[in-house]
C-alpha cells in the first residue's frame, strides 16, 4: 500500500500490547520510521488503563497473554472507546484465536512473521477504517460461512455472505491484493474494501448459535 | 496396635495386645486361657483379634504363602462360633448345627469384606505367590472389586436370612421377611464400616491416575522439545552465517510446532488437506521459499485427489524454481461439486506459448495429469505480473465420465 500519512502532516499513533519485552522493542524499532509508538503495555490491566490515557489511533494487540489476553483488552475497551482501532498481531494463526479476536471487535489480524512494511501498511489501513484480512483469515471465514450454506439460521441476512463477498474472500485467500481483486472483478478498490468491511461486520454480529456450532464442528469446545 | 512377627506362638495376638497395653505377655495369655472357660470366649476373642489386627510391616524377605495364613482368621472365627453353638445348644444338634454353619458363613463373609476394604492389605495379597488368589482378591479393576463386594454382601445376607429361617417355625413367611430385613440392616452396618475406606481407596486411585496422565503429557512435551526445538536451535547456532539455511530451519521448525500445537493429526494419504500441506512443506524445505497455504474444507483422498495434489505440487515447484520470489500462495477449496486448487506467485511470469514442446513440466505433469483424471488445469501468466495455476477436479467419479463425454 502507500506510504502512510507523512503527507497528511500527522503521523499515526500506535500502542503496543505484548507480554514479550523483546518483541515490543523489535516492533518499536521497525515501526519507528512509519508511525509514532506512544505507549506499551505487557498486561491486560496495564493496557486498559494506559490505552485510555494515551488514546492512540491503533492498538497492536497480542492474543495470548498470561492474564486473559487480547480478548480481555478488547472487551474492556470496545464500548468505552469505540474510536480506538485494534489490530491483532499474534504468533498464533489458529482458527479459534483469529475468529475469536475478530468477533470481539478487532479490525484485522496479522501474524508476527509479517514484514515491517506490510505491518505499517496494515496499521494505516486499519486506521482508515478498513479491515485487514490475511489470506489465511479469509480462508477461515470461508470455512466458517461457506461450508454449510443449506443449514437454516435464525437471521439469514445477518449470517450469510453474499456471493460477491464470497468471491472477494476467495480472491483474498488466493493471495490477491485489493487492487488485483478490483481488476479481476471489474469493480473499484473502494468497493472491494466495502465488501471486506461487510464481511467483518457480519462476522462480529453473527449470532451465538452460529458461533457455537462453528466451534463445536472443529472440536474447539 | 498390630501383631508382631517375631514374638509369637500362634499368630502373635497375645504379644500384640501385651505391647499395646504395656503389660506382660504371660498375663494376657493366662487371661485368654481363663476366658476359654466361659463358653470358649477366649478362643473367640483370640480369633477376632487375629482377624482384625494388622500384621506388623514385613522387615525382611516377605514370607511365601502369607495369603493362606491371612485367610485363617476367618476360618477360626467360623469354627469358634460353631464351637460356641455346640456348647450352648449341645442337646439339639440338628437345628443348632445348621445355625452354627450359617453364623460361620456370616463371619467369613464379613471378614472378607473387611479385609478387602483395607488397601494396604490388598496390596500384600496382590503380590503374593498364588496367582489364582491374586485374581480373586487383588484390586486389579473396578469390576472384580464390585464382584467381591457383592459376593461378600450376598454371603452375609444369606447367612442372616438363614438364621431366621432355621430358628423360626417351618413355612412361616413372616419370619423369612424378618430375616430379609435384618439382613439388610446387617449389610447397611457393613456398608457404614466400609464406606470411608472405599471412598479413600477410590480417591487415591483417581489422584494416582491423574498424576500419571500429567506426567505422561509432560514427558511428551519434553521429548518433542528435545527432539525438534533444541536440535533446530543448535543447527541454527552452527549455521548462523548462512541466512538461507537459518530461514529454512526456522520455517520447518515453526511448521512442525504449529502442527503439533494446533492441528489434529491427519494422515496425508487419507485427507486432502493434509496431503496438500505435506506437499507444500516439502517444497518449502527443498526450495527455501514459504508457501502460504489456505485450505477450505476437506475430503477423503483417493487416486484422483492424489493426482490433483501431485499437480499442485508440480505447480508449487515451478513457482519456486522459476518465479524468483520468496512467497507462493496455495489456496484449495472443497465444494460439493468440485475441488479447486490455486497456486499463485507474483514473480517473473512466462509466456505459455513460448515454452518449447520438449519441456514436459507444465504440459505433462500439470495439464496432462489433470485431463487424465477428468479435471482441468488453466495457467494464467504474463511476464512481470506473476503466474496463477488453476486446477479443478469434479467431486465425484460420476461427473468424471460426464466431463470426458463433454470433452468429446
Amino acid at each position: 500500500m502507500t506510504e502512510p500519512t507523512a503527507d497528511e502532516g500527522r503521523r499515526l499513533t500506535v500502542f503496543l500490547v505484548d507480554d514479550h519485552a523483546m518483541f515490543r522493542a523489535g516492533v518499536r524499532a521497525e515501526l519507528g520510521a512509519h508511525v509514532d509508538v506512544v505507549g506499551e503495555a505487557s498486561s491486560v490491566a496495564e493496557a486498559v488503563s494506559r490505552i485510555a490515557a494515551t488514546m492512540p489511533d491503533v492498538v497492536l494487540l497480542d492474543v495470548h497473554m498470561p492474564d486473559g489476553g487480547g480478548r480481555a483488552v478488547l472487551e474492556a475497551m470496545r464500548r468505552s472507546h469505540p474510536q480506538v482501532k485494534f489490530l491483532a498481531l499474534s504468533v498464533s494463526d489458529a482458527a479459534e484465536d483469529v475468529i475469536g479476536l475478530i468477533r470481539a471487535g478487532a479490525r484485522g489480524y496479522v501474524t508476527k512473521t509479517i514484514s515491517p512494511d506490510e505491518l505499517a501498511a496494515a496499521i494505516k489501513r486499519v486506521a482508515d477504517g478498513d479491515a485487514v484480512f490475511s489470506p489465511r483469515l479469509a480462508g477461515f471465514v470461508l470455512d466458517a460461512f461457506a461450508a454449510r450454506p443449506d443449514v437454516p439460521v435464525a437471521d439469514p441476512e445477518l449470517d450469510q455472505l453474499t456471493n460477491r463477498e464470497r468471491e472477494v474472500l476467495r480472491l483474498l485467500a488466493r493471495g490477491y491484493a485489493y487492487k488485483e481483486i478490483a481488476k479481476e472483478l471489474f469493480i473499484s478498490i473502494k468497493t472491494v474494501e466495502t465488501h471486506v468491511s461487510n464481511v467483518l461486520r457480519k462476522l462480529q454480529m453473527s449470532n451465538r448459535y452460529e458461533l457455537s456450532r462453528w466451534a463445536a464442528d472443529r472440536r474447539l469446545v | 496396635m498390630y501383631r508382631p512377627r517375631d514374638h509369637r506362638v500362634i499368630a502373635g495376638v497375645a504379644s500384640g495386645i501385651a505391647r499395646h497395653l504395656s503389660i506382660p505377655v504371660t498375663a494376657v495369655r493366662v487371661a485368654l486361657v481363663v476366658l476359654l472357660g466361659f463358653n470358649g470366649l477366649g478362643l473367640l476373642l483370640y480369633a477376632v483379634f487375629w482377624a482384625v489386627l494388622p500384621q506388623q510391616a514385613p522387615t525382611g524377605e516377605p514370607k511365601p504363602r502369607r495369603d493362606l495364613v491371612l485367610l485363617l482368621p476367618f476360618g477360626a472365627i467360623g469354627l469358634g462360633v460353631i464351637l460356641l453353638e455346640g456348647l450352648l445348644f449341645g442337646d439339639d444338634k440338628g437345628v443348632a448345627g445348621t445355625a452354627g454353619w450359617l453364623v460361620a458363613v456370616i463371619a467369613v463373609g464379613a471378614g472378607v469384606i473387611w479385609h478387602q476394604s483395607d488397601p494396604t492389605r490388598r496390596g500384600h495379597w496382590g503380590d503374593s505367590q498364588a496367582p489364582w488368589l491374586a485374581a480373586v482378591v487383588a484390586e486389579s479393576d473396578r469390576r472384580s472389586f464390585l464382584f467381591r463386594f457383592i459376593g461378600g454382601g450376598v454371603l452375609v445376607a444369606v447367612g442372616v436370612i438363614g438364621v431366621f429361617a432355621v430358628y423360626g417355625p417351618k413355612n412361616n413367611l413372616v419370619i423369612v421377611l424378618n430375616g430379609v430385613i435384618f439382613a439388610l440392616v446387617g449389610l447397611l452396618g457393613v456398608g457404614v464400616v466400609v464406606a470411608p475406606l472405599l471412598w479413600r481407596t477410590f480417591s487415591q486411585l483417581r489422584s494416582e491416575r491423574e498424576g500419571r496422565i500429567r506426567e505422561q503429557e509432560r514427558a511428551e512435551v519434553a521429548a518433542m522439545i528435545h527432539d525438534q526445538v533444541l536440535h533446530t536451535l543448535a543447527l541454527i547456532q552452527r549455521n548462523s552465517a548462512d541466512i538461507k539455511e537459518v530461514q529454512r530451519l526456522a520455517r520447518g521448525q515453526e511448521r512442525s510446532l504449529r502442527n503439533w500445537l494446533y492441528k489434529p493429526a491427519a494422515s496425508p494419504t487419507e485427507r486432502f488437506g493434509a496431503a496438500l500441506e505435506q506437499a507444500a512443506a516439502e517444497v518449502e524445505d527443498t526450495y527455501a521459499i514459504s508457501v502460504e497455504t489456505v485450505v477450505v474444507g476437506d475430503t477423503q483422498c483417493d487416486e484422483r485427489v492424489a493426482a490433483l495434489v501431485a499437480a499442485a505440487r508440480e505447480a508449487l515447484v515451478n513457482a519456486a524454481r522459476h518465479a524468483g520470489v520468496q512467497t507462493v500462495s496455495l489456496y484449495a477449496e472443497v465444494e460439493d461439486e468440485e475441488l479447486s486448487v490455486f497456486v499463485r506467485d507474483r514473480g517473473a511470469g512466462f509466456d505459455l506459448t513460448a515454452v518449447a514442446d520438449t519441456r514436459h513440466g507444465v504440459r505433462g505433469s500439470i495439464i496432462g495429469r489433470m485431463q487424465r483424471h477428468g479435471g482441468k488445469a488453466v495457467i494464467r501468466s504474463s511476464p512481470g505480473d506473476g503466474t496463477e495455476v488453476r486446477l479443478t477436479l469434479p467431486a465425484s467419479p460420476m461427473s468424471v465420465t460426464a466431463a470426458k463425454e463433454n470433452a468429446r
